[in-house]
């Protein structure tokens, strides 16, 4: 275990910037979630760490050594890969038994044997295990590939969207074992996602990566409750924040541009008139999608609303966020 | 009311397959199975017309392959006193004596040799330089593999005059070494092109994983790539090993004696003592068999199919 530093990466794909001058502390036994739409950089960002690309400029350090000479292997990092990447000629127990029978770790069969059998129950795969890799399901892959990385103890563990192709029932459980382990182990994990609440629920920290460039840095809390810019407001929040001018409402600062309103800054029953377009029962919540000024809003409301289509219901805002011309936030 | 499935054939339709089949099989096995009848027939029933189906089988054949006989005079019959062995008795129905073995075990062992050295160093070579082509950014990558298919755009035999002037320049005529090099640089084209198209469809994130899961590169390569691509490697291999087993020009006029193959040699069985048609047959009934053999071998990797799945695509 050990703090990662990536100090001004800066990768280059022919033209494009994969990664734009990314400085980035990940605390040793923290949990950093990246965050970012496809080709942010979040997948460059773990390939750096992992030692399988190299920086154009700038450096990784691992345990305050500068890794910049290092191969994958001689970095000690265990990284999930999205396409699983199992050894298709091996068996589920191979795969899980290979990390640890490098020439790197050489751990004696006995030891070998106590760690699948721990990893492989918790990652419910205990019976699978002597089939081959190729006779899996999608899910079963997946969870080999995460215990392909659970049976060692590296610096950090770098994942890269290890939840994508479960089901609902067996991510749940598994956001929640992995939020165990790395609580009980204090190991540090890099975790790659979309699902924002794998971010909110598992993260210590989360990063919000756009165009290579890490534009905001904090706890989810904090990316949630004070966003920088539109575009980190939107990484987080369900529904997604709403923007309007920044005029409808009256009271916006100067150079304010939009209006941002997550569904608890909007105050229903005071303030001025909006009209109910559409209200969606979805069990525990009610979502409404309001007409306001002409302009669209989706908020929540309490889940046996009488509401209906065609009602008014007043709102206001409630300590909102505002943002420039450039998207940027200003109050 | 019959029913019937659209994705099983009916019974006719098998019927019609298989007797297509069965009779393909034959049209292309006939000439192989007359071999290997002929090399057990006497000769005089091997020219028999019409060409005589059944017939008594005999080791003949085998015998004048593996041997040379002299015409013996009958006082040196007596000499010799009655056969000893059954080979000697069936020599002596034409009143021979065996004089000694043939060349012909030496010219097998050569194309064995030259024939399984070249493709051991084709494939060798070949693995490696694909796996290069395939994984690392080589400079010019589209013209060296262009150049190298180049070497076979014209059959072997039209640089054969300027080999044999280079071979004899360097010593290498009639040597072991020279006909594997030879082999080896027409086949390593053929193993090149056809290895990196097999090692290309093997994903990167395997060898990723690997270099991730501890293991340098060519730990990665040797114990997850390889175990991959041995399907490939294996029908290479069979291909390299039936070129440089069949060829028989270039042997032809590079090897005479110590070097010489198999292919080259046969024919000259025909020219001692009269048109031996079964000793013809049975030196290439012999022949046929090591390549028959290796496949046999190899066909366990062919079979086990291509493997795929556990990366998501």
């Amino acid at each position: 275990m050990a703090e990662v530093i990536l100090k001004n990466i800066t990768k280059k794909f022919g033209e494009a910037a994969a990664l734009d001058n990314v400085t980035m502390i990940i605390p040793n036994g923290s949990f950093v979630v990246l965050l970012g739409p496809t080709g942010a950089g979040k997948t460059t960002t773990l390939r750096m760490v992992s030692g399988l690309d190299k920086p154009d400029t700038g450096d990784v350090l691992i345990g305050g050594q500068s890794v910049a000479g290092l191969a994958p292997a001689q970095r000690n990092v265990a990284m999930v890969f999205q396409q699983y990447s199992l050894y298709p000629h091996l068996t589920v127990r191979e795969n899980l038994a290979f990390p640890l029978k490098s020439p790197l770790l050489k751990t004696p069969a006995a030891e070998i044997e106590r760690k699948i059998k721990e990893v492989s129950e918790v990652l419910q795969i205990s019976h699978k295990l002597d089939n081959k890799a190729t006779a899996l399901s999608g899910g079963e892959m997946q969870r080999v590939s995460i215990g392909r990385a659970l049976v060692r103890n590296p610096t950090i563990f770098l994942m890269d969207e290890p939840l994508s192709s479960l089901d609902a029932k067996l991510r749940a459980d598994l956001r929640i074992e992995l939020k165990r382990i790395q609580a009980k182990s204090g190991a540090t994990l890099l975790y790659v996602t979309h699902d924002q609440i794998e971010a909110m629920t598992m993260a210590t920290h989360v990063g919000v990566l756009e165009q290579g460039k890490l534009v905001q840095f904090g706890s989810p809390r904090e990316i949630y409750e004070n966003p920088v810019s539109i575009y980190s407001a939107s990484r987080l929040g369900q529904p997604r924040i709403n923007l309007l001018p920044a005029s409808v409402f009256g009271g916006a600062p100067n150079r304010a541009c939009q209006i941002g309103l997550r569904p608890e800054q909007i105050v229903q029953g005071e303030g001025e008139e909006s009209f109910v377009k559409r209200v969606e029962h979805l069990g525990d919540q009610t979502r409404l999608h309001l007409s306001f000024k002409n302009h669209n809003l989706i908020t929540v409301t309490d889940a046996h609303t009488k509401l209906t289509e065609g009602d008014i219901v007043r709102i206001r805002p409630e300590r909102p966020f505002y943002f420039d011309d450039a998207g940027m936030r200003v109050a | 009311m019959s029913s019937y499935s659209i994705t099983e054939p009916s019974k006719r339709q098998k019927w019609a397959a298989g007797s297509f089949v069965i009779f393909y099989a034959v049209v292309t096995l006939m000439p192989l199975l007359w071999i290997i009848a002929t090399g057990f027939k006497s000769p005089s029933d091997a020219i028999a017309y019409p060409p005589k189906v059944v017939f008594q089988p005999t080791l003949e054949g085998y015998v004048n392959l593996f041997t040379t006989r002299t015409r013996a005079t009958p006082e040196m019959l007596v000499q010799a006193g009655e056969p000893k062995t059954w080979y000697d008795r069936i020599v002596r129905q034409y009143d021979m004596v065996i004089a000694g073995p043939s060349r012909y075990g030496e010219r097998f062992l050569n194309s064995v040799i030259i024939g399984f050295g070249s493709t051991f160093f084709a494939i060798v070579l070949g693995t490696a330089a694909a796996y290069a082509f395939s994984r690392f950014r080589v400079p010019l990558k589209d013209d060296l593999l262009f150049f190298i298919l180049s070497t076979r755009m014209m059959p072997p035999i039209a640089v054969a005059i300027p080999i044999f002037l280079m071979f004899r320049q360097l010593g290498l005529n009639d040597t072991h070494a020279g006909m594997i090099l030879l082999y080896t640089a027409i086949n390593l084209s053929l193993s090149v092109w056809l290895i990196h198209g097999f090692i290309n469809e093997i994903p990167i994130e395997y060898e990723e994983a690997a270099l991730i899961d501890g293991y340098t590169r060519f730990q990665a390569f040797y114990k997850v790539v390889l175990p991959q691509a041995t399907t490939g490697i294996a029908s290479t291999a069979i291909f390299c090993l039936i070129f440089a087993w069949n060829e028989y020009a270039l042997a032809a006029l590079l090897t005479s004696g110590t070097a010489q193959t198999a292919p080259p040699f046969i024919p000259t069985i025909i020219g001692t003592g009269g048109q031996d048609w079964p000793a013809v047959a049975a030196g290439a009934t012999i022949f046929l068999l090591p390549v028959m053999i290796f496949t046999i071998l190899l066909r366990k990797h062919l079979l086990r199919g291509i493997t795929f799945g556990a990366v998501r695509k």
